[in-house]
């Protein structure tokens, strides 16, 4: 195999990581305000 | 779960494992089409448990069960690689091709197992993690390690571990276990074996060739043709039980009568149907149609389910 196809291999696989860890925190995040509900505003000032 | 061709007798085309696998041989890692009725069954399972759910939740759950899946198919394929790369069905798979480094496979598996059983605890609820990680610890250590090499019971034991995702479905939805999971469970564990002793009756002397003590391969075709129609005719009967639950209604009664009548025909014809190629045909018609089967009467059920939220639009199309 070429440099240059293992070095865009090698990018490719950053970029699914990169994406996968996104992904975890956005779901992360959204579920956080799922189960939160209405209780995201109910807090005292 | 369908058959390639592979020239055994080619060299495999090793790439430099050492730049590692593209995303795409990540991507078969996980056995996709094995996880699409993973992931449909477990959605059956989350669809028909009483309450409701939040889709974002739901959605959660199915990815988890999804990811979990795929965590089982990549360890298989880590600890199966010296016999897929001398099978025809398994050759063409990333690690006996020389695509993925055997431990970047494990890695993989590892990884995804951790998080999405992780992830499943922590967002939905930890007796659904449990199951799931009960599910891919069952399919690695149970099937894959100590059954698959040593008894031809491999897939009648090992085959549970593929009747978990409804059950991990349904605990997503309830946060437990029921007789009606349990049910669901029961249709998938009792189909599992005629389903792969059907393959292995035409794949016999490939399972024979690597060691792994299949039916046919230790107790010969003869016995494996009439396991196949014992279990097809307790299968039958079995899949007509979430009538008597209250889990299926009229149209699935119908459905998995009809399906289960089908399944048996099918059954005895391989039973039947000795030699040559005839024989092997009837096996792959059996084979073929069981995974119609299963996906039929699932999607019956889960068809019922969501007619049942929505109202009464069966009724209304019926008046």
């Amino acid at each position: 195999m070429s440099e240059k196809e293992s070095e865009k291999r090698r990018r490719m696989r950053s970029i699914a990581i990169a994406w996968a860890l996104v992904g975890l925190a956005a779901l992360f995040f959204v579920v956080t305000l799922v189960r939160l509900g209405a209780n995201v505003g109910n807090r005292a000032l | 779960m369908a058959s390639r061709s592979v020239d055994m007798t080619a060299q495999p085309q090793v790439v430099d494992i050492a730049s590692g696998g593209s995303v795409e041989d990540f991507v078969a890692l996980l056995k996709p089409r094995v996880m699409s009725l993973v992931v449909f069954t477990a959605l059956v399972g989350l669809v028909a448990a009483p309450g409701s759910m939040h889709p974002v939740l739901a959605a959660t759950a199915l990815l988890c069960i999804a990811v979990g899946a795929g965590a089982s198919g990549a360890l298989n394929m880590w600890f199966d690689a010296d016999i897929d790369a001398r099978m025809a069905r398994t050759a063409a798979r990333p690690i006996p091709r020389g695509r993925i480094a055997p431990d970047d496979a494990l890695a993989f598996g590892v990884v995804l197992a951790f998080f999405s059983v992780l992830t499943l605890g922590l967002l939905v609820n930890w007796v659904a993690g449990a199951l799931l990680g009960l599910t891919i610890a069952f399919y690695i250590f149970v099937y894959t390690m100590w059954l698959k090499r040593r008894t031809p019971q491999n897939i009648v034991i090992g085959g549970a571990a593929g009747a978990f995702p409804p059950m991990v479905g349904w605990a997503s939805a309830t946060g437990g276990v029921s007789l009606e999971s349990a049910i669901l469970f029961l249709i998938i564990f009792m189909w599992t074996p005629p389903h792969f002793w059907a393959l292995a009756l035409y794949r016999c002397r490939d399972y024979e060739r690597v060691g792994v003590p299949m039916l046919p391969v230790v107790a010969g075709p003869e016995e494996t043709r009439r396991q196949i129609l014992i279990y097809a005719l307790l299968l039958a009967p079995i899949a007509v039980l979430p009538v008597f639950v209250g889990l299926g209604g009229w149209l699935y009664g119908v459905a998995s009568v009809i399906l289960g009548g089908a399944f048996v025909a099918l059954s005895w014809q391989v039973y039947r149907t000795r030699e040559g190629r005839a024989g092997d045909a009837a096996a792959k018609r059996l084979f073929g149609f069981s995974i119609l089967y299963l996906f039929a009467i699932f999607a019956v059920l889960l068809l019922e389910k969501l007619v049942s939220i929505d109202g009464t639009v069966v009724g209304r199309m019926l008046a």
